[in-house]
């Protein structure tokens, strides 16, 4: 079946089998291997993109429910002169990650987040809106102050 | 792990919905925000021939005040309920509960009407719908009517719904101002409830539990207890007249336990 995304700006069009998730197609098909895989049961948010704006687990979606819509990846945040996005910025100077496995889904899981939240986040309300991410390596307390570097601010 | 290969179609309209599931038989599935059955699908324990994909109709997102009730079309999203000032107001329990399902990824995607057909015992809005006193509107091919929640949730993940039906609004109660309670009970973040407990005061307190039997339950006895004016002691019988499953979280005994203790936190948060 045909389906047509704006995927970081860019239309893409593919012919896609119908059960294709659209954690592969990114991956396979369009050659983003940025956003990783990190289970097979919707837990970990290590495939965490933006469908219209909105953060999405895209091992729970399939590639032909994201037709017609919006889909920035972690490749699409920095901006075209490769200046990085704020909360890519901030997991940086925070020491936000380690392995890096669980970061491009937490960039994104955590800028949609803020993005929601424009009165501002406090600790408790950053570390409840990242509870479908899950990071093996930082405890999570470098990540949190990451977040809240850009959330207080936004 | 990837699904079984389907043959994939998008509904138009509800109607359109219906008709391809009338056509298609038990071959068929809806799929609404996919959080329920596309892990699933992909653990191969469902694997339809035929996905017609209802993802689309947002005509049936919405969430209106219509008198005496809220009504909420079947494919309004969790986080819309979390996030309603409607709801906040006249119906507390169901967009809070609503805030308290999974993750915020999860309730991007997750629709109310699939949350209820679903049917799952462990789900959060299922009791929030029957402590609410909530009534579901089904389509079919032969017309639409209207099932009270305690009448809809029949087994572990079985409806009332027939082959060829779908949800397509659930209307709610007025209860502002009335007191209520949600306690969920869980060891991780983003898990299930272990158990949980939907309270609703007023002049026909309602008591729903999560996880303590094969389907969503309310509860009669802490019911009775409440409505007769026993207060918080309501609570001591809310592990009698229960089959709770058993798995690695819980025996059933602890679960009785935890029943009793959940539902004596909700019945004293609700009344304030
Ligand atoms: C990581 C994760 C964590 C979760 N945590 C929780 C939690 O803590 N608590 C909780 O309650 N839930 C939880 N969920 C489930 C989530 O709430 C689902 O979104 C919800 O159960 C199903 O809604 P859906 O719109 O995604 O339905 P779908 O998965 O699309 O459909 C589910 C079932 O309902 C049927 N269906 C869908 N819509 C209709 C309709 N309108 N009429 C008739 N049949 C219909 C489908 O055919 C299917 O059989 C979690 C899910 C994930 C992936
Ligand atoms: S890979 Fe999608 S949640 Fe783990
Ligand atoms: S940095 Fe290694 S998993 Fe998070």
């Amino acid at each position: 079946m045909e389906v047509s995304m704006s995927v970081n700006g860019d239309t893409q069009t593919s012919d896609v089998e119908p059960r294709t998730l659209l954690v592969h197609h990114i991956r396979d098909t369009l050659g983003l291997t940025g956003t990783n895989i990190g289970c097979d049961t919707s837990s970990c948010g290590a495939c965490t993109i933006h469908v219209n704006g909105e953060s999405v687990k895209s091992c729970t979606m399939l590639a032909v429910q994201a037709d017609g819509t919006e889909i920035t990846t972690i490749e699409g945040l920095a901006g075209d002169d490769g200046e990085l996005h704020p909360m890519q910025a901030a997991f940086m100077e925070c020491h936000g990650l380690q392995c890096g496995y669980c970061t491009p889904g937490m960039v994104m899981a955590a800028s949609s987040l803020v993005a929601e939240n424009p009165e501002g986040l406090d600790e408790t309300a950053v570390r409840q809106g990242l509870e479908g991410n899950l990071c093996r390596c930082t405890g999570y307390h470098n990540i949190v102050k990451a977040v809240l570097a850009v959330g207080d601010t936004a | 792990m990837i699904p079984a290969a389907f043959d994939y179609v998008v509904a138009d309209s509800a109607d359109a919905a219906v008709a391809a599931l009338a056509e298609h038989g038990d071959e068929a599935k809806l799929l609404a925000g996919g959080h329920s059955l596309i892990p699933l699908m992909r653990f191969r324990l469902a694997a339809p021939a035929m996905v017609v994909d209802i993802g689309r109709l947002d005509d049936m997102s919405y969430i209106n005040d219509a008198g005496d009730h809220i009504a909420i079309g079947a494919m309004t999203k969790h986080r819309a309920l979390e996030t309603s000032d409607l709801l906040a107001a006249e119906a507390p329990l169901l967009g809070h509960v609503a805030g308290e399902v999974g993750d915020p990824s999860v309730r991007h995607r997750g629709t109310l009407g699939g949350s209820l057909a679903h049917g799952d015992p462990a789900s959060d809005l299922p009791a929030a719908l029957l402590a609410s006193g909530g009534s579901l509107a089904i389509k079919g091919p032969n017309g639409e009517r209207v099932l009270e929640a305690p009448d809809f949730f029949t087994g572990f993940l079985e409806t009332a719904l027939a082959e060829d039906e779908m949800v397509t609004e659930i209307r709610v109660p007025k209860a502002g101002g009335v007191g209520w309670s949600y306690q969920k009970f869980n060891r991780r973040a983003q898990d299930w409830a272990i158990v949980g407990a939907a309270v609703m005061l007023g002049p026909n307190p309602k008591v729903a539990l999560v996880n303590m039997g094969s389907a969503p339950m309310r509860h009669n006895g802490v019911e009775s207890g409440l409505a007769g004016g026993a207060g918080l002691d309501a609570a001591s019988v809310a592990g009698d007249d229960v089959d709770p499953p058993e798995d690695l979280n819980a025996d059933a005994e602890y679960r009785k336990h935890l029943a009793r203790v959940l539902v004596a936190r909700g019945i004293a948060e609700a009344l304030g």
